[in-house]
């Protein structure tokens, strides 16, 4: 009872991704845990598309390996479909496609789809669109998801489209109905319960949008790639909304720029300026961004770079998950540069972190990296509601007309305040001595043009004594369990699989952990006060070769390094928690 | 060596040291000396040094305050050059072919700024190319000057873009690609003040950068500057000999600041006058023909004669002083957007709660 998951095989672009939405909403709303996560591929329309439903009593939200229950819908991929299930796993099928030939160890429920879409719209297209509806009233039935909120989703959903919400009702009607006749021979139930109050349900990317909205972001450029591009988009429906002025004018200016390079130069542009500036990306943008990141890192230019990590290298699985931009964005462009990198965990640290990054950059004037991925972005969670951002926006160090007749001039690069970070103006500053000439050319400290030994390694130093400094300012790992000899150390989504594995590890093996969350780059001090605390750390990563842990090693003391054990894995599909959990117990014995 | 915010630079301040009356001063009381820049460290006789002249001349007789001024750069001789004029004035010298960009995030971040963008050939029709198409279909208000030699200077003489075909090297490497037309680029893809001149016409360049200046839009100059060390030889097309022979004038321009009383007579049939966006009147007294620079197409056709005549047309080509910009099209307001208050720049707790809502 509510603790099993779904699988909705259909054809991408056939008008599934609504009917899967009131699907989990209908189970939110009876105020059981759920979370959904969409395997589509790379195509408008034609390939094969999965979405994923759990259900969970504890609360779990990471990917189940095991399907329990699969709505088969789409003949291309219905074999290998059912071959995939354990046995014992129910099938909801469309009748033609006969699947109860193919094993004898599964649960088969066949429905004639196209008759019960038929029967509410004659109209090809729409009957092909309202098939999608009838299979989540099947499903309400054979589950015992309640009718009521099934339509209550429909009705949200489909909010202000009455049409569409009448013939919903009647195919999930139909299919609730047809569902009667079949006889129930599975375990799986859902129960109301009361988990929910108060929560919302977004996506990554929306929230992080949001954030970025209350930071106050007043520049953002941005070039379309998946699966970034609904940050921006929805960024700008956000800002439409609630960042036009009395006056009727824009707070803000969003360009979609002519490429990544592009989207990176107004950034900087606009940072050096004054704004609040930020982009949102995948890999091969950040790829594109190198060189601009440099210049932002030298010139010392804040910047909120968004990447919301997917399958790489080259073009790689461009609609899949993964963590493997965090090697090459900590050190992203040529010469010496170490950035600053968010990793946000949830939809509502994508939210916090949308809008604590722009401190960040303005208050160590550098580009900060946000490392959200596919999985987080692209996929609805629930939350907690936001908590509107209480902490006053920091501009950083910025020098007003009034100090600089106060100090009589100002060198940009240097260190008064001891902890490397300059002092700048904002050009249009309206004083003689205000202008300074920024360059990606070696510096001294009055920002003159110098190609001499010392103001090089001065300067470059101090740029890395100030990026260390950055360590106890950036968001704390979050810490779970104490006292055990075995840790268990991730970064971003990874960690709803890694807690639901340490559950899983405490009571089928027998083996406390500890789980630390790091949160942000470079570490913390209680990163390394959690490593050398445990004689052995799982780094748990979703790459190829273990970017998280290869981190650790160049940042940690060297000596910590023989306690960290990589556990990396890259499918493409979100981690789970059983690969985990297997992985741990295999190398503990 | 001092660079910036210096309010004078005394090493660039040519003339006697005998007792001097007062300089001659601008209508904000600055003398040029204030406009004036770091030595140039270019080679003597470049073209582009007599440019840095025109544009701290141009910021001075317009009354530009210095402050207001955001000079961007990409990489190259040219590029380097902003140093060398406007030390008052912020400047960002970026990456290759990519100040575009740059300038662009930084004018939106700040409209008040009054952005100048300082390129060259192979900053601009090489690596810099889509970088430079997409700056002139925005129409983002801002001066961009291509410092046009057709050569790598800093790289020491390799051809760019713009080098002309059967153009020699001084190596003797023959140019055998032809070459982009910037200006003829720049009108088609939208830009509203589009002009060429030369390094060596102080008349005709000096009127073209005050007008600019007055233009609300982007101005789009191609100034050619020849290489005195790569490409001045015999067999250049972008050589100080060539262009003498060369140029060719469309009109005779002259240009009438807003700030001063407009009282100049007009003669229908002498030329035209074009009011640009500030009240400010630009006049192209005509020479052999009428050219209306408001005729997109003509232009494009007459720069496509030039080139069949081995001519190189400068002057006026096409102008619109009215057409919408990216800043009108954005609906930003009159302030800079950098420098909003908080309380402009994050909603409201109940904004935030009514989204909230809107997620459960």
């Amino acid at each position: 009872m509510n603790d099993f998951s779904i699988q909705v095989a259909t054809v991408n672009g056939s008008g599934s991704q609504s009917a899967n939405t009131v699907l989990l909403r209908a189970l939110f709303q009876m105020g059981i845990p759920v979370s959904g996560k969409n395997l589509f591929p790379s195509n408008i329309a034609g390939l094969p598309t999965w979405y994923t439903i759990r259900v969970s009593r504890d609360g779990w939200v990471a990917r189940k390996r095991d399907v329990d229950l699969l709505v088969a819908m789409n003949p291309e991929s219905a074999a290998e479909d059912v071959a995939g299930l354990r046995p014992g796993a129910a099938v909801i099928y469309d009748q033609p496609l006969a699947l109860h030939t193919r094993r004898d160890d599964l649960v088969f429920y066949p429905v004639p789809f196209d008759a019960l879409a038929r029967g509410v719209a004659t109209e090809a297209r729409l009957a092909k669109l309202l098939r999608n509806m009838a299979y989540v009233g099947v499903v309400a039935r054979l589950l015992g998801i309640e009718m009521a909120e099934v339509e209550r989703a429909i009705a949200k959903v489909f909010a202000g489209k009455k049409k569409a919400q009448e013939l919903n009702v009647a195919a999930a009607r139909a299919g609730f109905e047809q569902a009667a006749k079949l006889r129930k021979a599975d375990g799986l139930r859902v129960e109301r319960m009361d988990a929910n109050r108060g929560k919302i349900v977004i996506d990554g990317n929306s929230a992080a949008a949001l954030g970025a909205m209350f930071g106050g972001v007043t520049v953002a450029a941005w070039y379309p790639i998946t699966p970034s591009s609904s940050l921006a988009e929805t960024l700008i429906s956000a800002m439409r909304r609630h960042r036009i002025g009395p006056d009727g004018k824009a707070t803000f200016a969003i360009v979609q720029a002519e490429d990544e390079l592009a989207a990176a130069g107004m950034v900087v542009g606009a940072g050096w300026a004054g704004a609040r500036a930020m982009t949102a990306t995948s890999g091969p943008g950040i790829s594109l961004m190198a060189e601009f990141t440099g210049l932002a890192y030298f010139a010392e230019i804040p910047a909120v770079i968004w990447d919301v990590q997917r399958v790489g290298p080259s073009t790689g699985l461009p609609t899949r998950t993964a963590q493997g931009d965090l090697l090459s964005t900590a050190y992203l462009s040529h010469g010496d540069t170490k950035h600053i990198l968010l990793l946000p965990g949830s939809a509502e640290e994508c939210f916090a972190m949308g809008a604590e990054a722009f401190d960040i950059a303005e208050r160590f004037q550098t580009p900060v990296f946000v490392l959200s991925d596919l999985d987080l972005g692209m996929n609805v969670w629930m939350s907690d509601p936001f908590p509107y951002p209480e902490k006053a926006i920091d501009r950083g160090k910025v020098l007003s007309r009034a100090d600089l007749d106060r100090l009589g001039g100002f060198a940009r690069y240097a260190d008064p305040d001891g902890d490397g970070i300059g002092w700048r103006t904002l050009p249009g500053t309206d004083h003689p001595a205000a202008a300074y000439f920024t360059r990606g050319t070696g510096h001294d400290e009055r920002a003159h043009y110098s190609e001499r030994p010392d103001d090089w390694e001065h300067n470059l130093r101090r740029v890395a004594r100030k990026i260390d400094g950055a360590r106890a300012a950036l968001p704390a790992p979050v810490a779970e369990g104490r006292g055990a000899a075995v840790g268990i150390l991730c970064a971003g989504t990874s960690g709803f699989a890694v807690a639901e594995s340490r559950d899983q590890l405490r009571r089928e093996r027998r083996l406390e952990t500890d789980g630390l969350r790091v949160r942000a780059f470079p570490f913390a001090d209680s990163v390394r006060d959690f490593v050398a605390a445990h004689d052995r750390v799982y780094v748990v990563d979703q790459n190829r070769d273990g970017q998280l842990a290869q981190l650790l090693r160049l940042d940690l003391p060297a000596d910590l390094g023989p306690r960290l054990r990589s556990l990396s894995s890259i499918s493409g599909l979100p981690l789970d928690a059983r690969t985990v959990t297997e992985a741990v117990a295999a190398r503990e014995g | 060596m001092a660079e910036t915010r210096t309010p004078a630079a005394p090493e660039a301040s040519p003339g006697p040291r005998a007792p001097q009356p007062p300089p001659r001063t601008n209508r904000l009381g600055l003398p040029l000396a204030e406009y004036k820049g770091l030595k140039t460290t270019l080679c003597a006789g470049c073209g582009h040094n007599a440019i840095s002249e025109r544009i701290a001349e141009a910021m001075f007789e317009m009354g530009v305050p210095p402050e207001r001024v955001a000079k961007f750069s990409g990489i190259g001789c040219s590029s380097k050059s902003p140093a060398y004029f406007l030390s008052r004035s912020f400047a960002f010298n970026t990456v290759h072919g990519r100040m575009p960009a740059v300038a662009t995030g930084a004018l939106l971040a700040n409209r008040t700024l009054l952005g100048l963008g300082v390129s060259g050939d192979g900053d601009t029709a090489s690596i810099g190319l889509g970088q430079f198409c997409h700056l002139m279909r925005r129409n983002l208000p801002i001066i961009y000057v291509i410092e046009d030699n057709g050569v790598y200077g800093l790289t020491k003489g390799q051809f760019s873009a713009t080098a002309d075909v059967g153009s020699k090297l001084k190596t003797g490497v023959v140019n055998e690609l032809p070459p982009i037309d910037t200006c003829a680029l720049a009108i088609q893809l939208g830009a509203t003040f589009v002009g060429r001149s030369f390094s060596g016409d102080k008349k005709q360049l000096s009127a073209l950068l005050k007008a600019a200046v007055a233009h609300r839009g982007t101005s789009m100059l191609d100034i050619v500057s020849p290489c005195v060390t790569f490409n001045d030889h015999e067999g250049s097309t972008k050589s100080y000999a060539y262009m003498k022979d060369h140029d060719e004038p469309l009109h005779e321009l002259s240009f009438v600041p807003a700030f001063e009383d407009i009282a100049v007579e007009y003669s229908p049939g002498e030329g035209v006058e074009v009011r640009m966006h500030d009240g400010s009147l630009l006049r192209l007294r005509k020479l052999e023909e009428v050219y209306d620079p408001r005729d997109r197409a003509r232009a494009l056709t007459r720069i496509a004669e030039s080139h069949g005549k081995g001519e190189v047309l400068t002057g006026v080509l096409f102008v619109d002083p009215k057409a919408q910009t990216f800043l009108d099209l954005l609906d930003l307001p009159e302030e800079p957007l950098a420098t909003l208050p908080a309380s402009r720049i994050r909603p409201s707790r109940e904004a935030l709660a009514a989204i909230m809502e809107e997620h459960r």
